[in-house]
């Protein structure tokens, strides 16, 4: 099994995301089991995984959005709550009310949340931040329109540009690409890529494989375990793409097709 | 047996409005006696009933944006019906209508209710909507048995009880005012604290728990606020009718707007004008209950902002539609118009109803009609020439103005270049081309038209061999235009 490049990170606490045999279960019923992981600064991590095999789960409970049941969770060597300012979060769009009265600025501002306390105001510092963001998501002319009116492409676009208001140094984002267009996911991923250039560590759960191959620098292959983790040469493998989807998928057999024509370099 | 008689009276007092009070004295005073004995304000009692009527409108519409934003209206009624038994058993207690005791036992009778409501979710499979429609008729049906019960046995003074149901607002007591005023104060305090933390939990809960937001505090401090609105709104408008105050507003703010913040102000103030409207109309005659009216004239505010807001309200839309319809027959004839001269080489600038009717296919009466449209819009002029045929009534004979051929031109225009860009670029049959021309002629933009024009290279003919007016040809009058 390949287990990343852990053998020659000495300081631990600096990792921006370090996971110790992390054990999550809901109403019982194991979600994932004995995960390890340990993801340096500036990394480029996709998820990959079939239904079910706890995507969502790891990054809510790195977000401490769950508590595990064994195994801890360190945030640039700390504990998550401590640390929560220094994530940025992308949830999945289904869990989001798009009929509610909001307009895309105030969407984009609530990144700005996380830097106030309970009481304190917003200010023109964070508008200002919040007008930039959207432009550099080409969203600013759709600043005053309701949420709602919005295509799901552009939608996702508007949450990129509230994670970029974040301003975190870490950003787990769950499915961005999800009912998006193929030109706002080419949008999507170069702005990703300039997070990552500006020294941002980001984990994206991911649905395409063809893609994920392309997208990322690293891939984390999760079936309820951690069954593989390491560079997308190293893990993008026939045997272990098997092993996470159990021969059970189509796509999967496609893509075994493929990776056995063109091996990796 | 006798339980079952108990029921039955109980459903039976529920099923009748007859017992739902009016404000006022018992004279038989003429309506614009009263109207101005409202308007003055000076009798003490209907100072109160106001007071606390535009209270408990400002209550209701604040919290039920939240309400109706967070889809827990039927929470709501169901919060309403699981505070009777605790009213019956607060008076119980007290052995007297004591305002104090009552409202504990709502109070605690209401939070019974949701806590049954969090079992069921927590241990069972049963749908929210389900779970409400079960805690909601059993506690109902508690506090009538109750209520029944206490009427049949007979306390000393057990007469203010059933206003509990329907509402009485001749018994408002200051007690009632001032849990009012609470009520409001905690509802603006809760909502100006925590707006942000609310916008962004109602939106999207995933990321406002990532954030550090403590959602489920958050909801509930919202349930039990809602309660308390419930609760002292119940002496107003009764247990049936004040969930309708906490979704009636909000829902009709939701129609128009796009804002949280607006949402608040526009749900608060039209809860504050029904509740002063409703009174108003319920002091104007005898037999004419408070509560319910206040409910209908939300209801009624609903139905008037459904047709007269802006954008999309029915009347909106309907004028709108109205106007396009004019405009698409205005364009019609004249692109007629247009035809008939093209047919005679431009050669005439006369054109008769007749040769309109022919080529509209339209009955007489309908062509004079739209010729005196046009006439009014200032496209056309127009004489009555005598007929050819002697036997028939003089004919109308029209000559466009300057204004009339250049919107005509432009039509005409708009309907040939779609037709050749249909068939150049998007590959259509010639013969297939006209229906969706005959549409699209009247949306085209000028941006649009230009356009098609780059692309197809200022063509000159359309697909059927007839000739395209440009642009430019229409600007400087280089067409060959009737003399």
């Amino acid at each position: 099994m390949v287990s990343g490049h852990s053998s020659y990170v000495m300081k631990h606490h600096d990792l921006p995301i370090e996971v110790h045999d992390l054990t999550v279960s809901y109403q019982k019923k194991p979600v994932l089991y004995g995960v390890d992981l340990e993801i340096e600064e500036g990394s480029f991590v996709g998820i990959l995984g079939p239904n079910g095999a706890g995507k969502s789960t790891l990054i809510k409970t790195i977000m401490n959005m769950i508590k595990p049941n064994g195994g801890y969770v360190k945030i640039f060597g700390d504990r998550p709550r401590a640390g929560i300012k220094r994530i940025g979060y992308i949830p999945q769009k289904e869990s989001v009310d798009w009929d509610f009265p909001v307009t895309v600025f105030d969407v984009v501002l609530m990144g700005r949340y996380g830097h106030h306390g309970w009481l304190s105001r917003i200010g023109k510092e964070d508008r200002n931040k919040a007008s930039e963001c959207l432009e550099q998501v080409n969203m600013l002319a759709y600043a005053d329109r309701p949420i709602g009116n919005l295509s799901g492409g552009q939608q996702q676009r508007v949450f990129l540009a509230r994670a970029l208001a974040q301003e975190s140094a870490v950003y787990l984002m769950d499915e961005p690409f999800a009912g998006v267009d193929a030109v706002t996911e080419k949008t999507i991923i170069s702005i990703l890529q300039e997070m990552k250039k500006a020294g941002k560590t980001l984990m994206v759960v991911h649905h395409d494989l063809a893609s994920a191959k392309e997208y990322f620098d690293q891939l984390l292959l999760l079936n309820m375990r951690k069954v593989a983790f390491g560079s997308v040469s190293e893990v993008y493998t026939h045997e272990l793409l098997q092993k996470t989807y159990g021969g059970k998928l189509a796509v999967l057999s496609e893509m075994a097709t493929e990776v056995a024509k063109n091996p990796e370099p | 047996m006798k339980n079952w008689v108990i029921i039955f009276g109980g459903l039976l007092i529920s099923s009748s409005f007859l017992e739902a009070k009016q404000i006022g004295s018992g004279e038989d005073l003429n309506w614009l006696t009263q109207a101005e004995r409202f308007i003055e304000m000076k009798d003490p009692s209907i100072r109160k009933v106001a007071l606390g009527a535009l209270l408990m409108g400002l209550s209701c519409g604040l919290i039920g944006s939240y309400v109706v934003t967070r889809r827990l209206s039927l929470f709501g009624d169901t919060l309403s019906h699981a505070v009777l038994p605790g009213i019956a058993v607060g008076f119980i207690w007290a052995g007297e209508k004591e305002n104090f005791s009552l409202l504990i036992g709502a109070g605690i009778a209401g939070f019974a209710g949701v806590c049954c409501l969090s079992l069921l979710k927590k241990f069972t499979k049963i749908h929210e909507d389900s779970s409400l429609g079960i805690v909601l008729s059993a506690f109902y049906a508690l506090g009538i048995c109750l209520l029944t019960r206490i009427q049949k046995v007979g306390y000393t003074d057990q007469s203010g009880l059933d206003s509990f149901m329907f509402g009485q607002v001749t018994s408002l007591s200051s007690g009632d005012i001032i849990s009012l005023l609470i009520t409001l104060l905690l509802i603006g305090l809760f909502i100006t604290i925590n707006f942000r933390q609310l916008l962004v939990t109602g939106f999207d809960p995933q990321f406002s728990k990532s954030i550090g937001i403590p959602n489920d505090f958050l909801q509930f401090l919202l349930w039990m606020l809602i309660a308390f609105c419930v609760i002292s709104s119940l002496q107003l408008v009764g247990v049936i009718l004040v969930s309708a105050m906490l979704v009636i507003p909000a829902a009709t703010a939701s129609l128009f707007a796009k804002r949280l913040k607006n949402y608040l102000v526009l749900s608060s103030l039209l809860g504050a004008g029904a509740g002063i409207s409703g009174t108003f109309f319920s002091f104007l005659g005898k037999g004419l209950p408070a509560g319910p009216l206040i409910v209908l004239f939300s209801a009624f505010l609903f139905l008037v902002i459904l047709f007269l807001r802006p954008e999309k309200g029915i009347i909106v839309c309907w004028l709108k539609a109205r106007s396009e319809r004019s405009r698409i027959i205005i364009e019609n004839t004249l692109k007629a118009t247009f035809k008939i001269l093209e047919q005679k080489d431009f050669q005439e600038n006369e054109i008769t109803s007749l040769e309109i009717m022919k080529k509209r296919g339209l009955s007489r009466r309908e062509v004079e009609r739209e010729i005196d449209k046009l006439a009014s819009s200032g496209f056309c002029t127009k004489n009555l020439s005598a007929n050819d045929e002697a036997n028939l009534p003089p004919q109308t004979v029209m000559i466009l103005t300057p204004k009339g051929w250049e919107y005509a031109c432009k039509i005409v225009r708009n309907h040939r270049l779609w037709e050749l860009y249909l068939t150049n670029e998007a590959q259509y049959e010639p013969d297939h081309v006209h229906e969706d021309a005959e549409k699209i002629e009247h949306v085209l933009g000028e941006k649009t038209v230009r356009q098609i024009e780059r692309l197809l290279k200022n063509p000159k003919l359309d697909p059927h061999g007839k000739f395209i007016p440009s642009i430019t040809d229409i600007h400087q009058g280089n067409l060959p235009r009737p003399s």
